[in-house]
């Protein structure tokens, strides 16, 4: 049975290799960005799902660890001419001048530092629970954020980087996103992931069975902060331009809210949500338009399309409190008997 | 630094904690009373200075009708965003509440550039108010005084409701156990929408002398104010008022004197506030007048 598994889940992987493929060359770039973003709002999603619904741990930094990642990535891989043409205000410092790396080395590095910030800050903040953990790391990404705006000659303060060179295609956004799903997966599925959701469910109890908590959250956070890290790269390559105003607390909640809507808790339905919020939010634009039906022309209100967004997302949290999936995960056993214990068990 | 200075940044300082306080003051009620963290308190505060500034320029009324007005109005509003979104989730895990309540900011805000327009306006200011006066040697603006006066006022006036009438007590009641209020007939969710509604005005009242004190009102004006007054609360011990109230000064006047003494790290001013959060919740985490709570098994 896992044998038989594990080669449907090569074949699905195969067939989105080709669906890529094909959608590479036949769709407009327009739609390309959309489904880069839905991608990495992926890694991102299904990362912050690590730490918030798997290990229980209210974390609002994400922003801040996407920003040490998408700064890292973008002053790495931005050749030293285009460096020059962005500090003008103030000259680079000079190692950072002439290192130039191909984008996986740079988007690991991203991804490294940003679990060192998570290392750093978590030491002092994970010992704090709910409200106060929640509080404590928003607290934190903002100050990354006012760190970043400051530091003139790192990271061109609030100028911000811009032509950082797009290497972010389907292939790098898609290839990371599998890749992050499948060690978040198994890492949830090995003894590790047990560990934190027993210090989600109960943290006296999880304790008391010899759990470490404060090992076992660190891991969580750092684990989720690398992710983040290589999201804000790939997202920084895609956009092409970034400055510290883009890493508010607005990225955060859009995060949040993915996660919410998917169900906290459930890989799947963080997937599923990234894909529909990303669209959804493009596909809202006509709100903002004027249409025009036969002789007649509606006008578009500029701004409704966000106050639409954030009302259906309001009835969500209020009315489907656990999201599309609440726990439950997508598993070939619940596909091939929907009715079977396993599927209901959410296919463990 | 010269002995003028100083008392001129110090009495910038107290003003400014004043607004803290008052903001505070909301923030640490709502904990109090129900354990969540309202992160839509700082856009509640936003909207009470849109409406003060539509009443006063679009319809012409003067200003200390529109004002009051507007303290009304935002009173209703927060009232209504309790029985809309937090009522529901009453049973739910508080995560849900918390999540409910940055959808709830997240609206507001959006609402806000929607109804209003996302470009910055300029808040009307009475001459009256914020006329300079100078008392030996120190410049400073009447409302300077004002506000610090009014946050004592308000201060007390809510300190007396909650000691000493039978409201308070139910508020009080309420913040220790729900259902033990219930059975003594309190009508819980009545009190909860009062905490609300004074909550929302005291947030009011901050916002409009906030918009006095920088005249310059957007409707993301709220969510740093909002967040620092959070952390003013927290420091004070969070669901203490006068707690919030200390916390307020100590945030408000340690970001001036920061900028008064180290002129280099204006820049991080704001991060002044969370570099204070984290310590106090590294060294004190129920804050400097909080009770400490013991998690029975």
């Amino acid at each position: 049975m896992k044998n038989k598994n594990r080669i449907l889940t090569i074949i699905s992987l195969v067939v989105l290799a080709v669906i890529l493929y094909y959608t590479n060359k036949g769709v407009d770039s327009y739609k390309l960005r959309i489904l880069n973003l839905c991608a990495i709002y992926t890694i991102l999603g299904v990362s912050m799902n690590l730490i918030n619904g798997f290990t229980g741990q209210f974390s609002l930094g994400h922003a801040g660890f996407m920003a040490v990642g998408a700064y890292t990535t973008s002053l790495l891989i931005m050749p030293a001419d285009i460096k020059v043409e962005n500090f003008f205000l103030k000259p680079i410092i000079s190692p950072l001048a002439n290192i130039h790396l191909p984008f996986l080395p740079a988007l690991i590095a991203g991804g490294l530092l940003a679990a060192g910030a998570a290392f750093l800050i978590g030491y002092p903040v994970l010992r704090l629970k709910g409200d106060y953990l929640a509080i404590a790391t928003l607290g934190f990404s903002e100050i990354i954020r006012i760190i970043f705006t400051n530091t003139q000659s790192i990271t061109n303060g609030s100028l911000g980087l811009k032509s950082i060179p797009n290497y972010t295609n389907l292939w790098w956004s898609f290839g990371l996103a599998a890749f992050t799903i499948i060690i978040i997966v198994s890492l949830i599925r090995s003894s590790y992931g047990r560990a934190f959701k027993a210090i989600r469910e109960d943290e006296i109890a999880a304790e008391s069975m010899g759990i470490n908590l404060f090992k076992h959250k660190m891991w969580s956070f750092v684990i989720g902060a690398f992710f983040a890290g290589v999201g804000g790269g790939l997202l920084a390559s895609l956009i092409g331009a970034i400055d510290p105003l883009m890493f508010r607390f607005f990225l955060t909640y859009n995060i949040l809210l993915i996660i919410v809507l998917g169900g906290l808790g459930s890989i799947t339905g963080t997937v599923i949500a990234s894909f529909i919020v990303t669209i959804a939010t493009e596909g809202l634009r006509f709100l903002d338009e004027s249409i025009n039906i036969g002789e007649y022309t509606i006008q578009g209100i500029p701004g409704l399309r966000m106050v639409v967004f954030s009302v259906l997302l309001m009835i969500v949290i209020i009315f489907f409190r656990n999201g599309l999936m609440g726990k439950k995960e997508f598993s070939w056993a619940s596909l091939r008997n929907p009715f079977s214990k396993a599927s209901k068990m959410g296919g463990k | 630094m010269t002995l003028g200075l100083f008392m001129q940044n110090l009495a910038n300082g107290i003003s400014l904690g004043s607004l803290y306080a008052l903001i505070a003051i909301g923030y640490t009620m709502v904990y109090g009373i129900l354990r969540l963290i309202n992160f839509a308190h700082g856009d509640i505060f936003m909207m009470a200075t849109y409406f003060s500034f539509f009443g006063i320029m679009l319809f012409n009324i003067p200003w200390y009708i529109s004002f009051t007005l507007a303290i009304i109005l935002t009173g209703i509003l927060g009232v209504a965003v309790e029985t809309a979104a937090y009522r529901p989730l009453r049973d739910a895990p508080k995560i849900s509440l918390l999540i409910s309540s940055i959808g709830v900011s997240f609206l507001l805000e959006n609402l806000s550039v929607l109804l209003f327009s996302g470009k910055p306006k300029a808040f009307p200011t009475p001459n009256v108010l914020t006329r300079m006066v100078t008392i030996s040697g120190i410049t400073i603006q009447v409302l300077s005084f004002i506000i610090p006066v009014v946050t004592f006022i308000l201060l007390s006036l809510l300190l007396y409701l909650i000691n000493n009438t039978k409201v308070g007590m139910a508020m009080r009641a309420v913040s220790k156990d729900h259902e033990t209020a219930r059975l003594m007939s309190v009508d819980v969710n009545k009190i909860i929408s009062l905490t609300f509604g004074l909550g929302s005005m005291l947030a009011a009242i901050g916002g409009i002398m906030w918009g006095l004190k920088f005249p310059q009102i957007n409707p993301i004006m709220g969510v740093i104010p909002g967040l620092k007054c959070f952390i003013a609360a927290v420091i004070g011990g969070i669901g203490n008022v006068k707690g919030a109230v200390i916390g307020g000064f100590i945030l408000g006047v340690g970001e001036i004197m920061l900028v008064a003494l180290l002129p280099g790290l204006t820049g991080y001013r704001d991060a002044f506030a969370f570099i204070m959060l984290i310590v106090i919740l590294l060294l004190k985490p129920t804050g400097i007048m909080g009770e400490k709570i013991t998690e029975k098994v």
